[in-house]
């Protein structure tokens, strides 16, 4: 008999009935409206089990990958776990080095000591010992054996002031997540990749983009790399060196204020990437950075052709109110939308 | 709805192409509406996505599609756009470019004209009169 598990309860579906109705009939509060595989708000992710095709019609590659189903249309041949509220684990993790990648951005090398999973360009929570808890975007690949942040120096900012200035290798942290769906999806090898990102919102991004070159991803890949001024830039060399490995990808630092200097264009990153990238209709684009950029370009580049399927986008959202002239926190966190 | 209606409008919903035709014609449909400025305002603060999936529910509904959606929700749904001034220009412009994709995916004359009936029968509920 099909069962589904939620929040630690079985509960019996009836022959060809669906997850959503099955938990409705029983009393479980789930969010629905249309009920046709539609509206995607009985959206539901799968832990266990094996999801039907059709549960997963209309869905981006990415939340299929992590499990994501439509519960109305979800009739399950077998048993299904649903994932359940406060099932993050939390695992620690020692501070192996810490690196500055320039004068603003500190790359901290973290060991997991416990099994941590995540794809390149996902996000993870950040613990210090007295509960202070911050999200940064994973720049490392799942097999390298450290974890790399790139951490924003925030004036004022409290964990990226005790990074940068008191932390040291071997001292504890805890994560916890990993989340996002800001991640390399193998298939589709010869599509162009459009990667866009402001400040340290290039880490996600030159994890994604090793993370499809070693999965053999063929197509083009432009990374556009947005900053206010060239301090704001950073890892140039290394991905000018990745560039020279690799034809295919087309790295593009930007900078909106400045004289113009070799190998940096100066500009809206927006305007650049319309007249680099006219037409990118069919393309699959990866955009993380400040909640402005990110969403006016998502919506920019959809208007341009881009599938909403095939945006994936990570705003970094500050965790405090930023202070007065605007220089945020950028911890990021996941899209509101998820 | 009496069943023989509801088989009539499923298989509309059938002969224009089913699920794999509203998927195609979201984007198409959505893209149209953005870029309309008598209409984009509406759509400046939300949420792309779930926007999209509430516009692909919209479309399979008209289509006579398998939906759940009843006047009182499409009411409910556009009460705060009444507010804001949603008027019968608007919703003019959102039936003109639902013709449009339609029209533009090759779905033949008497269907996209059947949709627009379904789709104007829902003037009243939208506009919250």
């Amino acid at each position: 008999m099909a069962r589904v598990k939620h929040e630690g309860q079985w509960y019996g579906l009836d022959e060809g009935e669906s997850v959503l109705d099955g938990l409705l009939r029983r009393g479980v509060e789930v969010p629905h409206s249309c009920r046709a595989g539609a509206c995607q708000s009985c959206l539901m992710r799968a832990e266990r089990g094996e999801v039907p095709a059709r549960a997963q019609v209309g869905l981006k590659e990415t939340l299929k990958a992590r499990g994501y189903f439509l519960a109305c249309a979800c009739q399950p041949e077998g048993e299904l776990e649903v994932a359940g509220a406060g099932a993050d684990l939390r695992v620690p993790a020692r501070i192996t080095s810490l690196e500055r990648l320039s004068d603003s951005v500190l790359c901290v090398r973290l060991r997991p000591e416990g099994d941590f999973e995540y794809r390149a360009g996902q996000y993870v929570s950040v613990l210090r010992t007295d509960g202070l808890a911050r999200s940064y975007s994973l720049a490392s690949l799942p097999h390298e054996d450290t974890l790399a942040l790139h951490v924003r120096r925030v004036p004022g900012g409290r964990m990226s002031g005790w990074l940068f200035e008191e932390a040291r290798p071997g001292d504890v942290l805890e994560l916890q997540g990993p989340a996002g769906e800001c991640f390399y999806v193998p298939g589709r090898p010869e599509q162009s990749l459009l990667l866009v990102g402001t400040g340290t919102g290039l880490a996600p991004l030159y994890g994604i983009i090793r993370d499809a070159l070693e999965r053999g991803h063929t197509g083009p890949i432009w990374l556009f790399h947005g900053a206010v001024d060239v301090s704001g830039l950073y890892l140039v060399e290394e991905l000018r060196a990745l560039q020279s490995r690799h034809p295919q990808l087309q790295y593009r630092p930007c900078v909106s204020k400045g004289q113009a200097r070799v190998g940096v264009t100066v500009g809206a990153l927006d305007a650049i990437i319309k007249e680099v990238c006219p037409r990118p209709a069919g393309w699959r684009g990866y955009l993380c950075g400040s909640p402005d950029l990110v969403l006016s370009l998502r919506k920019k580049l959809f208007l341009a052709g881009l599938s909403l399927k095939e945006i994936h986008a990570d705003a970094f959202l500050p965790s405090t109110p930023p202070p007065q002239g605007g220089a945020g926190v950028m911890a990021s966190a996941s899209d509101a939308s998820r | 709805m009496s069943t023989s209606v509801a088989e009539k409008q499923s298989s509309l919903y059938e002969r224009i192409g089913g699920e794999p035709a509203m998927a195609a014609a979201v984007e198409l449909f959505y893209r149209k509406v953005l870029s309309d400025e008598r209409i984009s305002h509406f759509f400046e603060d939300v949420d792309m996505e779930r926007q999209a999936a509430k516009q692909k529910a919209f479309l399979t509904m008209v289509c006579g599609g398998p939906s759940a959606y009843s006047g009182k929700d499409m009411r409910k749904g556009h009460a705060h756009l009444v507010r804001q001034g949603l008027n019968d220009t608007h919703f003019d412009a959102v039936v003109e470019h639902l013709s449009a994709t339609l029209t533009e995916l090759g779905v033949a004359k008497p269907l996209v004209e059947q949709v627009l009936a379904i789709a104007g029968s829902a003037r009243a509920d939208v506009l919250n009169r």
